[in-house]
């Protein structure tokens, strides 16, 4: 029990996906200007990575290694998360179709997100079992929604301020960015 | 290996696409395949200036009936056509709208901070240098700018965002963003239609002026040369700009900050100088009009009131048709105000302006003996306007005045209006101390009588204006204060031949502040009189609404003064439909009250026949606001103000009806306007600038 506990704290605070892996900079920086897209695009990531991330583990598991065809695991596993995530997307918008509507934009955007992709690779490459990865993929990509949030929190404010005009928007979100890794690095220690 | 790895990543792709391909036949969604041929018309902006999250999102919006056509803010004319067409529906042409910046304030303002937390203005004041103290004013953050999609905003050099007209799109994102409601999109109706909200940035004098002219800007486009500008400026109120900058008597400049300094800003003669500009110019400046609605609405009386209605709702695209019961259009300023105040021809060139926008007008045409309102709404009008003034003089209720050689003030000048020429003969007496009062006395100066001016108290308590009284004066009327009418006295024809009077002295104050005249028992005397004319007061003429029975019932509700109630925020009568304003609403008023009135009637009246409910917001500004009262005025330095011109002196002046004061020349217009402290809600123009200590010390306090 305390060894999914250590995991979980791990994946979410000290190798957070974004500050720690540098993984999914771009939507991270995009959909960062308010709280409410970045709490609907943390959701979305959520999801699609837990599904991602145990499907990708079973494509692993009886297709790829039993063949000796672990080379192939990047393009395969960008084939099934293309699939997948537009599955999803037809899945939502017939049975639930709120959900399709409040994650309106972000989820054809996950295609893209080498988050979900980095989650997916990191779980193989630590040799995780089933469980492992779905708990491993959870708390990465709510550590991935904290990250989002906590930044989208911080621009919001910045917003208001004057700020000098070749730091207006993206500029200033990455330093921004970087400020919060620096102190994300202070998890190190916990573990 | 290469066949396998092959055939492996074939394998899986083909698994997934026939999951996809399964899916999509169980999960398949019908959507209207309107959505994708109205997005493709979309310029696919992805803006979000529509309100909705993309151009799909919108495409989704006007198929299902959320959002119009014309729902996106950078499609083109040609773009909104092919959407309609796709959706079955007609294009109607919108109103051009552009955000305007309602704040003229920054720097100025003295610094009276309630602190409020970290996003209030002291704190905008101590990390920025300094916005403002104003409750509603601009923090000068910039806000606006930086979500303006179009790149049509940026900060001026006085901290306050300038709006490009050329680039914005009326988005609304910046009306979204500024925390204090600075910025509004307007288009031309919905400035007809704005009523003064305490959050909007009103001087002392824009609050004062029943018409809610924006008078500092007039001003401060008088300053510019701008002058065709200050006219439209003061149209967006006042159709009778010409008339009212001759008899207006400016209750404006009785707030104008300036007084505290040295004497208020010529407000009026500034509009007169403009106003005068247009009509000396040969050509009148086109007033626009918005799309026709083709519905019709009933304007009865065309006094400053029903003009000044059917003025604004022509211009908010309606038809109105003005009834009349006096030969010639325009009611108390024709037949109340004497020619050499306001010449007919001056009147008659500003009526026609009005007309000629589209109004239909029929004079000689009597409510309640040619049509009534049930005859008005069975021809089509869906709304009826009631301003038939108060023509009506109130009586002295002195002993004998129903004999010949007495008339009243108001009956003497329209029968003099109307060409009619009664008889003064060599001594007249006037009873009364206002306007109409020095109106009747003047008049019958020029018709060579001896007059003499009766009133009950001293000429300090006199309501007449101060210039009206010294005009009077000039041209050598007497007066006879504190004297009260007891009898009139007639010879043995009936006909009057003097005027018994009672001496007066002042009592306590009434409820008007007044001090109440009492008689001094035994003090009668008796004047000689040709004709005596009591301008005592006005009253409506109310008959035309009874109907023709014995009992004679009046469908609406009416006063003890004779005015026709109405609820006092939408100028509606107890018939819905039928509105009023004007004299016969709030008894004698000035001739501003009832062009703003006016204008509040036929907002109504544009509200009840679009969209039946009228809306009244509740910031609607009615009384003065208090904290933009204050009277230390700082920094400025005293100013002559500038005087009318006399036109003519002399028996020119006294035998002629030939106008007596003329307007500003230029040069002398533009040190007036100079006078104006360009006043916010709380800041004015300073002429000196505040040394770093005083602004220490003001920003301290």
């Amino acid at each position: 029990m305390q060894e999914y506990f250590l995991l979980f704290i791990g994946a979410m605070f000290v190798n957070n996906i974004v500050l720690a892996q540098y993984l999914g900079n771009c939507p991270f920086i995009g959909t960062s200007k308010e709280t409410s897209v970045a709490v609907g695009m943390g959701g979305a990531v959520v999801f699609v990575a837990v599904m991602a991330a145990a499907i990708t583990w079973l494509v692993q598991e009886f297709v790829l290694a039993p063949f000796g065809l672990g080379f192939l695991q990047t393009l395969a596993f960008i084939l099934v998360i293309a699939s997948l995530v537009q599955f999803v997307e037809m899945f939502l918008k017939k049975m639930v179709p709120p959900l399709y509507k409040s994650l309106g934009i972000f989820l054809p955007l996950i295609t893209t997100n080498c988050a979900v992709m980095g989650i997916a690779l990191i779980c193989q490459r630590e040799e995780f079992g089933f469980f492992k990865t779905i708990m491993f993929s959870l708390a990465s990509g709510l550590g991935f929604m904290l990250a989002l949030v906590l930044l989208a929190g911080i621009r919001e404010r910045l917003s208001v301020r004057r700020l000098p005009i070749a730091m207006r928007g993206t500029p200033i979100g990455l330093i921004m960015a970087g400020l919060m890794s620096l102190a994300f690095f202070a998890f190190q220690g916990m573990i | 290996m290469i066949l396998t790895s092959g055939l492996t990543l074939f394998g899986i792709g083909l698994l997934a696409a026939a999951i996809l391909g399964i899916a999509s036949k169980l999960l398949f969604v019908k959507e209207d395949p309107r959505i994708a041929l109205i997005e493709d018309n979309l310029p696919g902006a992805n803006c979000g200036g529509c309100g909705f999250p993309g151009c799909s999102g919108a495409a989704a919006a006007i198929v299902a009936g959320k959002a119009p056509a014309s729902v996106c803010i950078v499609a083109d004319g040609e773009a909104i056509a092919v959407i309609a067409a796709i959706m079955g529906q007609e294009v109607i042409e919108r109103e051009p709208e552009l955000a305007v910046r309602d704040c003229t304030g920054g720097q100025r303002a003295e610094d009276l901070f309630h602190y409020e937390g970290a996003m209030d203005c002291r704190a905008a004041h101590q990390l920025y240098g300094g916005s403002k103290s104003c409750p509603e004013g601009c923090l000068g953050l910039g806000t606006c700018v930086r979500v303006c999609p179009f790149g049509a905003i940026h900060m001026g050099p006085e901290g306050l965002p300038v709006i490009d007209p050329a680039r914005c799109k009326a988005c609304g994102n910046c009306v979204d963003a500024c925390p204090r409601g600075v910025i509004g999109i307007s288009g031309m109706s919905a400035r007809l239609l704005h009523l003064n909200q305490t959050t909007d940035c009103l001087a002392p004098c824009r609050q004062r002026c029943p018409a809610q002219i924006n008078i500092p800007r007039y001003i401060e486009q008088i300053k510019a040369g701008d002058y065709d500008g200050a006219v439209m400026t003061i149209k967006e109120r006042n159709p009778l700009l010409v008339t009212c900058g001759r008899v207006c008597p400016r209750p404006c400049e009785t707030v104008c900050r300036r007084q505290h300094v040295d004497t208020s800003v010529g407000i009026n003669m500034l509009k007169r100088f403009v106003a005068d500009r247009e009509l000396h110019s040969g050509s009148r400046l086109p007033v626009p009009c918005a799309t026709d609605t083709g519905r019709r609405v009933a304007v009865i009386g065309g006094g400053p009131a029903g003009l000044s209605c059917a003025y604004f709702l022509r211009r908010l695209g309606h038809s109105p048709t003005i009834f009349d019961a006096m030969p010639k259009l325009g009611g108390q300023t024709r037949y109340g105000i004497p020619e050499y105040r306001l010449p007919k021809a001056d009147l008659d060139w500003e009526i026609q302006g009005i007309l000629d926008l589209g109004i239909e007008a029929k004079v000689n045409t009597k409510f309640g003996r040619d049509f009534t309102i049930e005859s008005l709404k069975d021809e089509g009008y869906e709304a009826v306007f009631i301003g038939i003034g108060a023509w009506q003089a109130s009586g002295m209720y002195a002993e004998g005045e129903d004999l010949d050689g007495v008339m009243g003030g108001i009956e003497f000048l329209t029968a003099h209006a109307l060409g009619q020429k009664p008889e003064t003969g060599d001594k007249v007496i006037v009873v009364g101390g206002g306007n109409t009062a020095i109106d009747a006395a003047r008049t019958c100066v020029r018709l060579g009588a001896e007059v003499t001016l009766m009133y009950r108290r001293t000429r300090a308590e006199m309501p007449a204006d101060d210039e009206e009284i010294v005009g009077a004066e000039d041209e050598g009327v007497k007066f006879k204060f504190l004297a009260a009418p007891a009898r009139v006295i007639g010879d043995e024809n009936g006909r009057a031949t003097h005027l018994e009077y009672y001496e007066m002295e002042l009592g306590e104050p009434d409820e008007s502040g007044r001090r109440r005249p009492v008689k001094k028992e035994g003090s009668e005397q008796s004047m000689e009189a040709t004709l005596i004319i009591p301008a005592i007061g006005q009253k409506p003429d109310l008959g035309c609404l009874y109907d023709d029975s014995e009992a004679g019932t009046c469908p609406l509700e009416t006063t003890k003064w004779q005015t026709i109630v109405a609820d006092p925020d939408t100028f509606q009568t107890a018939i819905p439909g039928v509105f009023t304003a004007g004299d016969v609403y709030t008894g004698p008023d000035l001739v501003i009250s009832a062009i703003g009135d006016g204008r509040k009637a036929a907002r109504s009246i544009h509200y009840y026949i679009s969209q039946g409910d009228i809306p009244v917001p509740e910031t609607t500004q009615k009384g003065m606001i208090p904290y933009t009262l204050f009277k230390e005025i700082d920094h400025v330095e005293r100013a002559k103000r500038a005087v009318l011109p006399h036109l003519c002196h002399g028996d020119d002046r006294n035998c002629t009806f030939n106008e007596v004061e003329g307007p500003l020349n230029e040069e002398q217009a533009q040190a007036e306007a100079d006078r104006c402290l360009r006043c916010g809600l709380v800041c004015y123009d300073r002429d000196e600038a505040l040394t770093a200590e005083e602004r220490d010390i003001a920003s301290d306090a």
